[in-house]
């Protein structure tokens, strides 16, 4: 069967546009058709500083696919720098000029003695989804515009997660994130969403670990700074999604940075009191809802579909369905995905699917026993399929059409609790 | 290239209609120079992000039972899910059914250089298999278009394969920009692929708009006058607009979107298109109402409704006038609505600082002149008022802004309200297109002109705390800096 795209999850490598805008003071310069900002460069929590109708664009039409785009790019990058104040220009192309061959790297060589450093992105969209595009981002920035340094500072540590705008939560995680990082004793750096930016972006370099927090999503960004700044990184595959996990999480990272065992031990059973506090509080809630099947399914991106089969299995009981991966995972990372799915509390394993059909998706949702009510989990496109199922359901990955997300987050302890309360909102007339 | 149905595409507007992206000038200038044909578009050697016609698909998916393939990388079909939250929004207040689906064919690196008329093929013919469509829309796009894929052959094969409606949609990103020849793409291919001749003269009018927010008002309305409205294309189904031949006028809420929907059926079906202005604010509703009322035979009904009307709102809307006297605005939309906006606005008391629209056609399908320049042009009474042409060029916009610091900015696409209130201006987003539809949508759009001036906290608090995107130069500068001599 031909690909087909039903029920569409991703964006494509441009769609990494999203990536350079949550970077504060990088702006993207379009090379492409008008309107695949409109598509793909939206959505809601977009109208920021460099909204996207701020973004430049070459805006290319019949004359440049018959004879080229360079001259375009260039006038459009040269009146760019002059009306448009931003810190790092990054310059993203798209299907046209990357199948007529402008040689976009030539023209971006040019601007090498600007005043304020210009770089470059192949992001056709025919090349790859906007996971990808997002690396592309980093590794370009890698190379095109950090520079080595010779101070590391002590207890300096990068923090990579999820991908700014196409991951809702992408914020509020890093915002937690940075908090655990906090109350370990370490100084947390992160690049994207509010008064970070370039700012951030220039320490990278003086950092002494790098951390990423990502199943796949990364981890290539992670090995090119080793390599180049020689910064050894901490994999942690599992986003740290309430008790369970974010304990585990401070011990390894802890271990990994150096910090006393006792201090983050002492932090742990803080967190885990007042966590548990809620917990045996709103027990009751969880435990007698009527019409609720142990069973959960999710249909998102490596990274929730992992984080949150975590939780539910070793936080609050549940036992996982078939779950399924939408975000087109590379090959050579699948193996060592469905892997993790396996190392669940009491020797549970949940088999994982990586489909971006969502026909076949909703099928086999529809034809599974779930011995009750389930949970479905998932994005917009699952909606339907919930409502078919009777199930309890909760839209947690892009599209989302139907909840707005500003700010908050489903990291560490507080977020497990969070998650907690969108889950069963959705439950609590079946448990009245 | 006019029309002709026979074709498998309709032309840009930039060669249909002589349209227009880039102008500087004002309102007296822009009649007399499209009423002699003497103007000429300016190139840009600076532009921002806009839209692509690709939004035609968008458009058709408002039809509640079709299925749109778009031959396209993956990022061209993000538009999906939003377009269909929308659309089954509105199809669930009117109480219809809504099945439609929008998929992609993925097109990857391999396909650029290999080809995808395949992979096309078994994806149309798979779609069929799971959701039983009533037509099929197959658009095209920047990669598909310059790797030249034949569409309109795999049409033809398909169309021998399935029994129902298939046409392809021309929506190449790079072609135009002019973002309203989608409406054109969209007209063309429901003429081409669904419209069948008329058998019987079905008593209804052919309704074209947007998101339909007034049905339940304007079928009252068109009650006084024994007929419905058929609104199109939001929650209609294949089946429904298989008549619009049989209707017994066209109209529209804007001229420059209905154009060619409203043109074709008066050429090829003989169905009355009532072109005037549009009907929004006082004098253009009764402007058009009188008209339809002609066309359908009923115009002593139109002139008591009128007169009822007009003794329940004209007092309301008066008295909310000397509020609202001399406020200074600045508009920036379509060219249907960026003039006629306008004009409601001066009708209301407001001076209007400078119209800011994003294309200008010189004429519409009937080779005749926009009704709504031509109004300008009867008019005596006419202001005349800064005009630029300037396809969502939010840099050019800010500028003016800056340097003329109305009172209220009028806008109605998204990401065109924002950057105004940054500016610590009061920005008015007039998406609905009934927004100031007749007298009610008048005395209501008057009503939220006046709170909008009247509580300035969210422009004021977010100004006074964000740093602007362009730079000091910039605004020094004309707005109109990087526009290019004239060509053409």
């Amino acid at each position: 069967m031909a690909k087909i795209l039903d029920k569409i999850r991703n964006k494509c490598a441009m769609g990494a546009m999203s990536t350079v805008q949550a970077i504060s003071g990088a702006l993207p310069i379009l090379h492409s058709g008008p309107g695949c900002t409109d598509k793909i460069g939206g959505g809601v929590g977009s109208s920021g500083h460099f909204s996207p109708s701020v973004f430049p664009c070459t805006c290319i039409s019949e004359k440049e696919v018959i004879f080229g785009g360079d001259d375009r790019l260039r006038e459009t990058i040269e009146n760019a720098l002059k009306v448009i104040e931003a810190d790092l220009y990054v310059v993203l192309t798209g299907c046209a000029p990357e199948i007529i061959g402008d040689d976009v790297e030539e023209v971006v060589r040019s601007f090498k003695n600007s005043e304020r450093p210009v770089i470059s992105v192949s992001t056709g969209g025919f090349k790859g989804n906007n996971y990808l595009g997002h690396e592309w981002v980093i590794q370009a920035i890698i190379e095109q515009y950090l520079k080595p340094s010779d101070k590391k500072v002590k207890g300096l540590v990068n923090i990579w997660a999820s991908i700014p705008q196409h991951d809702p939560y992408w914020f509020g995680n890093l915002k937690e994130l940075e908090k655990l990082f906090a109350q370990l004793g370490l100084i947390p750096n992160t690049i994207f969403g509010y008064d970070r930016g370039i700012k951030n972006l220039n320490k990278i370099p003086e950092a002494e670990f790098n951390l990423l927090v990502s199943p796949w999503l990364g981890l290539n960004n992670v090995k090119l700074l080793k390599e180049k700044f020689g910064t050894p990184y901490l994999h942690y595959p599992t986003l740290p999604i309430g008790a369970f996990e974010t304990s585990k999480f401070l011990r390894i990272v802890g271990e990994f940075t150096g910090v006393d065992k006792q201090t983050v031990e002492d932090l742990i059973t803080k967190n885990e009191g007042e966590y548990y506090y809620f917990i045996e509080r709103f027990a009751d809630v969880f435990l007698e809802i009527r019409e609720m099947s142990k069973k959960f399914v999710i249909v998102s991106d490596s990274q929730y579909s992992l984080a949150i089969t975590k939780f539910l299995v070793n936080d609050v009981g549940l036992f996982p369905s078939k779950q399924y991966i939408t975000d087109d995972a590379p090959e050579e990372y699948r193996e060592q995905i469905k892997g993790y799915f396996k190392e669940l509390n009491y020797g549970i394993e949940a088999e994982v699917e990586f489909s971006n059909d969502g026909y076949l998706i909703d099928k086999e949702i529809r034809e599974t026993n779930f011995y009750g009510y389930p949970l479905i989990i998932g994005s917009y496109w699952e909606k339907k399929i919930a409502e078919e199922k009777g199930a309890s359901y909760l839209s947690i990955s892009w599209p989302m059409n139907e909840k707005l997300v500003i700010n908050s987050s489903y990291v560490g302890y507080d977020g497990g609790l969070k998650l907690l309360e969108d889950l069963y909102s959705s439950a609590l007339p079946r448990s009245l | 290239m006019g029309i002709d149905l026979h074709e498998s595409t309709v032309g840009m507007r930039e060669s249909r209609l002589d349209g227009i992206t880039g102008y500087d000038g004002d309102l007296f200038d822009l009649c007399n120079q499209t009423r002699c044909g003497s103007l000429k578009n300016r190139e840009r050697c600076f532009s921002q992000a806009g839209s692509c016609i690709c939004s035609a698909l968008h458009g058709l998916a408002n039809i509640t039972d079709v299925a749109i393939i778009n031959h396209a990388p993956q990022g061209c079909t993000a538009f999906a899910p939003d377009s269909l939250a929308e659309h089954a929004f509105v199809a669930k207040k009117r109480g219809v059914a809504y099945n439609t689906v929008i998929l992609g064919t993925d097109i990857d690196e391999k396909d650029t250089v290999f080809g995808a008329t395949g992979s096309l093929k078994e994806i149309v013919l798979e779609t069929y298999k799971r959701y039983k469509p009533k037509a099929i829309f197959i658009g095209t796009s920047c990669a598909s278009g310059i790797i030249g894929e034949d569409i309109d052959s795999i049409v033809d094969e398909l169309k021998k394969a399935l029994p129902i409606p298939i046409a392809s949609i021309h929506c190449e990103g790079f072609k135009t920009k002019i973002l309203a020849g989608r409406f054109d793409l969209e007209d063309h291919a429901v003429l081409t692929s669904i419209v069948k001749p008329p058998k019987k003269k079905n008593g209804m009018v052919n309704f074209k708009n947007f998101n339909e927010s007034a049905r339940e008002e304007i079928t009252e309305m068109f009650s006084n006058f024994g007929v419905k409205p058929f609104f199109f294309y939001s929650a209609c189904t294949v089946e429904e607009l298989s008549h619009l031949s049989e209707a017994l006028a066209t109209v529209c809420i804007c001229g420059s979107l209905g154009t060619y929907m409203g043109n074709a059926l008066e050429k090829e079906y003989g169905v009355p298109y009532v072109n005037t202005i549009d009907p929004l604010g006082i004098v253009g509703f009764e402007t058009w109402l009188r008209e339809l009322g002609r066309v359908i035979e009923k115009g002593e009904e139109v002139e008591a409704y009128i007169a009822r009307e007009r003794a329940i709102y004209l007092p309301k809307i008066e008295e909310v006038k000397k509020e609202l006297k001399g406020l200074r605005a600045v508009v920036n939309m379509g060219p249907g609505f960026a003039f006629q906006i306008s004009r409601v606005l001066q009708e209301l008391g407001l001076e209007i600082v400078y119209v800011i629209s994003l294309h200008h056609d010189t004429k519409f399908d009937n080779d005749q002149i926009p009704p709504f320049m031509q109004y300008y042009l009867d008019d005596e009474s006419t202001n005349n008022f800064k005009v630029s042409i300037s396809d969502q060029q939010n840099f050019e916009v800010m500028n003016i802004l800056n340097k003329f610091k109305p009172d209220i900015y009028l806008s109605r696409h998204s990401g065109t309200t924002v950057g105004a209130i940054k500016q610590g201006v009061a920005s008015l987003f007039v998406g609905d297109e009934y927004k100031t539809f007749g007298y009610k949508g008048t005395l209501d759009f008057a009503h939220t002109l006046l709170y909008t001036v009247k509580n300035r906290s969210f422009e004021k608090n977010l100004a006074a705390r964000v740093k602007l995107p362009y730079t000091d130069w910039w605004y020094k500068q004309n707005s109109t800096t990087f526009l290019k001599d004239e060509v053409k």
